[in-house]
């Protein structure tokens, strides 16, 4: 018995059959579930949209809410929305990695650390009769184990942060992963990202507990006890996207009305 | 005892994965900072464990001795990708937070080893038993940790508040050391501890006798 097991000739149809048996469950299981899965993301992302914009109502799903949501996409390179590409499934993720969609940054561009700026990157609205209430733009870039994604969101005025939040992370739970603090994150709302008169972002964490009476607390949010490198890859994505190679530009031409 | 009974309860405390064979202990320290988290990959571990010992044992008589151990691996990677494509669909929170150790399973010592150890010699009912026994072996010690890694670290359980937070305005000051990986060493560590306290058998033989010293100035 062990002889005829063991031929080459039977080790090889042996080998074969597992394969295909195999890599057919593995494919019918990924074919079938990823309606599923894909409905997951999509629900999650638009979840995080909700939450930086600061809507929530437990009557109604996520997709009733994302109603109110109208989504644009924004073209880096003039800072206006564009209606050259759709938005209905851009993937963000992939552009940024296109070298026919995105650029490189220079390391001194560079300081969140995501290596390539996309061209176009979807962002969200909440209008209310044409005018804007609130603004959600997405920003990521790295903190101390990985690329931090999330949205920050404006107030109709594009300088008071309304919220911000991270989607998805891997920081050292507990520490650096207090990012997803609700606590945390509530420190964002009402903060100002510009000083009057100024596209230089001037928002970003300090260490230990802001000091309400000092002139700067309206820039200020506390830092992350125990994760200085998260806490300074945080500020360092708050400032390179609503600095001169972020937002800026876009936010400046919405305020003048160029749009 | 019957057979199948003793298969399912001795891998728990009397010949554990994790606490005696010491295998399998890089996921219990990745995935033990929050309970609800630790139960989806014991249940991943433990359905991994106990198909592939039930598949590998029904083709036992088929595997060709020179390519075995690649049959196995195929046949548990498989099962793992199902297992992530099914908690994608179904569980994207907690499969979120596992992110890469379920497809780590592939390479949990503790499946290859049932699957070597017991499935390759056993017909496939007490294979997929002693797959399930296994897989609660790791889950007792992956519970454990994650309760005491969840309640003294962030001062809940299965993310509801149990010792307020000195931060959220309670008065406990949680231990961060708790929510690194470390901490499951020192507790993985205090548990065989106490299993070998409580079964002496199970403590290993020194492999070598310290000699008493001979030179005087040694001393």
């Amino acid at each position: 018995m062990a002889s005829s097991k063991d031929t080459v000739g039977r080790t090889v149809t042996v080998a074969v059959v597992l394969c295909v048996v195999c890599s057919i469950i593995v494919s019918a299981a990924a074919v079938l579930l990823r309606p599923a899965q894909q409905a997951n993301k999509e629900l999650d992302r638009k979840s995080n949209i909700l939450a930086a914009a600061g809507i929530s109502d437990s009557s109604k799903t996520v997709d009733e809410l994302f109603e109110q949501i109208t989504t644009r996409m924004l073209d880096m390179e003039t800072g206006k929305f564009t209606d050259a590409v759709s938005a209905e499934g851009f993937d963000a993720r992939k552009a940024a990695k296109d070298p026919a969609l995105s650029i490189k940054l220079t390391s001194k561009q560079d300081i969140a650390s995501i290596r390539r700026q996309a061209r176009y990157i979807p962002v969200y609205l909440v209008e209310n009769e044409g005018d804007i209430e609130t603004l959600v733009l997405p920003v990521h870039g790295y903190g101390l184990w990985s690329t931090l994604y999330g949205f920050i969101a404006l107030e109709g005025d594009l300088n008071t942060v309304a919220g911000l939040g991270f989607y998805e992370h891997a920081e050292t739970p507990g520490l650096g992963g207090e990012v997803d603090n609700p606590n945390w994150k509530a420190l964002w709302s009402g903060k100002q990202v510009y000083p009057a008169g100024s596209y230089e972002p001037a928002l970003g964490l300090i260490k230990g507990t802001v000091d309400p009476a000092s002139a700067k607390a309206a820039y200020q949010v506390d830092g992350l006890s125990g994760a200085t490198l998260t806490s300074v890859g945080v500020t360092n994505l708050v400032q390179f996207w609503m600095g001169e190679n972020g937002y800026a530009p876009f936010l400046a031409n919405l305020k003048a009305g160029g749009n | 005892m019957s057979e199948t009974k003793e298969v399912v309860l001795t891998p728990i405390f009397k010949n554990n994965p994790i606490a005696l064979q010491i295998l399998g202990v890089c996921s219990a320290l990745a995935v033990t900072s929050s309970l609800s988290v630790t139960i989806v990959m014991c249940l991943a571990l433990t359905s991994v464990t106990a198909f592939s010992n039930l598949f590998i044992s029904l083709v036992r008589q088929q595997i060709p001795n020179s390519i075995r151990i690649i049959v196995q691996m195929t046949i548990i990677a498989s099962l793992v990708i199902v297992v992530d494509q099914i908690l994608k669909a179904f569980a994207y929170e907690i499969s979120k937070q596992l992110s890469v150790f379920v497809g780590l399973i592939i390479t949990n010592c503790i499946v290859m080893g049932r699957a070597e150890a017991f499935a390759m010699k056993n017909p496939p009912g007490i294979s997929f038993m002693d797959g399930i026994g296994n897989g609660l072996g790791y889950s007792v010690v992956l519970l454990s940790v994650g309760f005491v890694r969840e309640l003294f670290g962030s001062g809940k359980l299965f993310g509801f508040e149990v010792l307020p937070l000195v931060t959220d305005g309670g008065w406990y000051y949680s231990n961060g050391l708790l929510l690194l990986p470390p901490s499951a060493f020192f507790l993985i560590g205090g548990f065989i501890w106490v299993l070998r306290t409580v079964y002496p058998d199970q403590v290993e033989k020194a492999d070598f006798v310290m000699s008493p010293n001979t030179k005087k100035e040694a001393a």
